[in-house]
């Protein structure tokens, strides 16, 4: 979908009152429409045409793009760089940036430039840590955490100042964004975290992996009785699991994502285990898309990025709307 | 060690009474510790706090308590020394993503937090990101002279 008035196909838009971002991303969630995300992998290459080139499985299939930084712990093209990129070509995207790798210093420069770059979302996270990477002699930084930085950026929007104080002549106009972890203990405290984060400044939020609809359920019950899901938009995440292996090794080996027995026992008993990763998928969506306060899916599809189309136009999730994209 | 952490956030409700006590005791004190000069003080109480609140909360001697707001478990254990956490990485069994022997700093954090009580002036408080400059002062003697100067 293009807006009527965008300057130029796939440009930033002008900020309607009540905005904050001059994205297509806010836009299209504050006109109440059912969004999709996606993550892409950044690759291990120097080369752009890398980048492009997994940008564009997601043509027409997805309103905003976000770019991982350092995800796992793991080196790779760096979030800043991947945005640079894609956003030169129109795409909306959120830029991850991770409390491991940076201190405030580096991050709010970061941001500065992010949005000089066309970035109109950022998302915060405490980040992974250096433990479960490529790195793990490495020295984490954690200077900051995912609230003191949603707060930090938020002041450098709307009051226009570094944390510092000092001035920011032209204020970076940005929509904020951050993870929620619905199936992690304490889960009795996961909504009022929620909550915290939404004072911090959250606007959006992407979740973990979904593969337990019921627990999603209960935790976006209790995030409606604490009326958050008025305040902040939120998009479930999701995503393909590849095989019941796969899963199986996700569940031992990466932090904070739950995969229930029976969602693995159903990958184990299919004839076509990656179709069954997909339909699983696909099932979770029309789940989620159900339950009130969801305002989109975020999809994770790692190294399975060419199946987001499929899982897009069987859900039907988009409507009648095909998201911009360029050449179209 | 860690059984002594354990068991001062499942007496949070007492001890961050006899925290705040502590607090306001000193708050009374302050224009003795004033006349005395708080900088000349400030090694003495450091290494005070470092011996007590090292034992009862494994205190990494931050020089910027959060204790009596994050349910009596230091926060600076955490191995991303989160001030806000939890993260997202915690275990099924609630223990930490980085060191799975430790429960999760701020699930020990959560339990306390709901023997105090009032949430809003607790754990949901935005605690500040750290000042590095404050490491091994004394966080006692910051307190009382925040408190001081809100007072005027």
């Amino acid at each position: 979908m293009t807006f009527d008035d965008e300057p130029l196909a796939g440009e930033n838009l002008p900020i309607l009152p009540g905005h904050d971002s001059p994205g297509r991303f806010e836009r299209v969630l504050r006109a109440g429409h059912f969004a999709v995300t996606a993550e892409i992998a950044p690759p291990d290459s120097a080369d752009p045409q890398e980048v492009f080139d997994r940008a564009a499985l997601f043509d027409g299939y997805v309103d905003a793009i976000n770019a991982t930084d350092g995800s796992g712990a793991n080196c790779h093209m760096s979030s800043v760089g991947m945005c640079a990129l894609l956003t030169r070509r129109g795409y909306s995207m959120i830029m991850q940036i991770s409390c491991r790798d940076k201190n405030r210093i580096a991050m709010q420069g970061d941001v500065l430039g992010a949005s000089a770059m066309g970035v109109s979302n950022i998302l915060c996270l405490t980040g992974d840590g250096v433990q479960s990477g490529d790195h793990p002699e490495a020295k984490p930084v954690f200077d900051m955490d995912c609230m003191t930085s949603l707060q930090m950026l938020k002041g450098m929007r709307d009051d226009g100042q570094f944390l510092s104080g000092r001035k920011i002549t032209s204020p970076p106009q940005v929509f904020l964004g951050a993870a929620a972890n619905p199936f992690a203990p304490p889960f009795d405290y996961r909504p009022l975290r929620l909550a915290k984060k939404v004072a911090a400044g959250a606007q959006f939020i992407q979740t973990q992996y979904c593969f337990d609809i019921d627990m999603l359920k209960t935790y976006m019950a209790k995030v409606r009785d604490l009326g958050l899901h008025e305040k902040v938009f939120i998009l479930p995440g999701v995503g393909p699991l590849a095989s019941a292996k796969s899963a199986e090794w996700i569940r031992k080996n990466v932090a904070g994502v739950h995969i229930p027995d029976a969602i693995i026992k159903r990958l184990a008993g299919a004839q076509d285990q990656k179709q069954e990763g997909v339909n699983i998928c696909i099932h979770m969506i029309n789940e989620i898309r159900e339950i009130e306060g969801a305002s989109g899916v975020h999809i994770m599809a790692y190294r399975q990025e060419e199946r987001i189309a499929e899982i897009v136009e069987k859900t039907q999730v988009l409507g009648s709307r095909t998201p911009w994209h360029p050449q179209r | 060690m860690k059984r002594v952490r354990y068991w001062s956030a499942n007496n949070a409700r007492w001890l961050r009474r006899v925290y705040q006590g502590l607090e306001s005791g000193l708050v009374a004190l302050h224009p003795l510790l004033n006349r005395l000069g708080y900088q000349r003080l400030d090694r003495g109480f450091a290494a005070i706090e470092k011996v007590i609140k090292g034992f009862l909360f494994d205190s990494q001697s931050c020089g910027q308590c959060t204790l009596g707001e994050t349910g009596m478990a230091c926060p600076m254990n955490c191995p991303k020394t989160l001030r806000n956490g939890p993260c997202g990485g915690v275990r099924s069994n609630g223990n930490c993503e980085v060191d799975p022997n430790m429960v999760c700093v701020w699930v020990t954090s959560w339990e306390g937090s709901k023997l105090v009580g009032n949430l809003e002036s607790t754990i949901q408080v935005i605690q500040a990101p750290v000042d590095v400059r404050l490491k091994g002062t004394s966080a006692w003697l910051h307190a009382v002279r925040k408190r001081v100067r809100a007072r005027l």
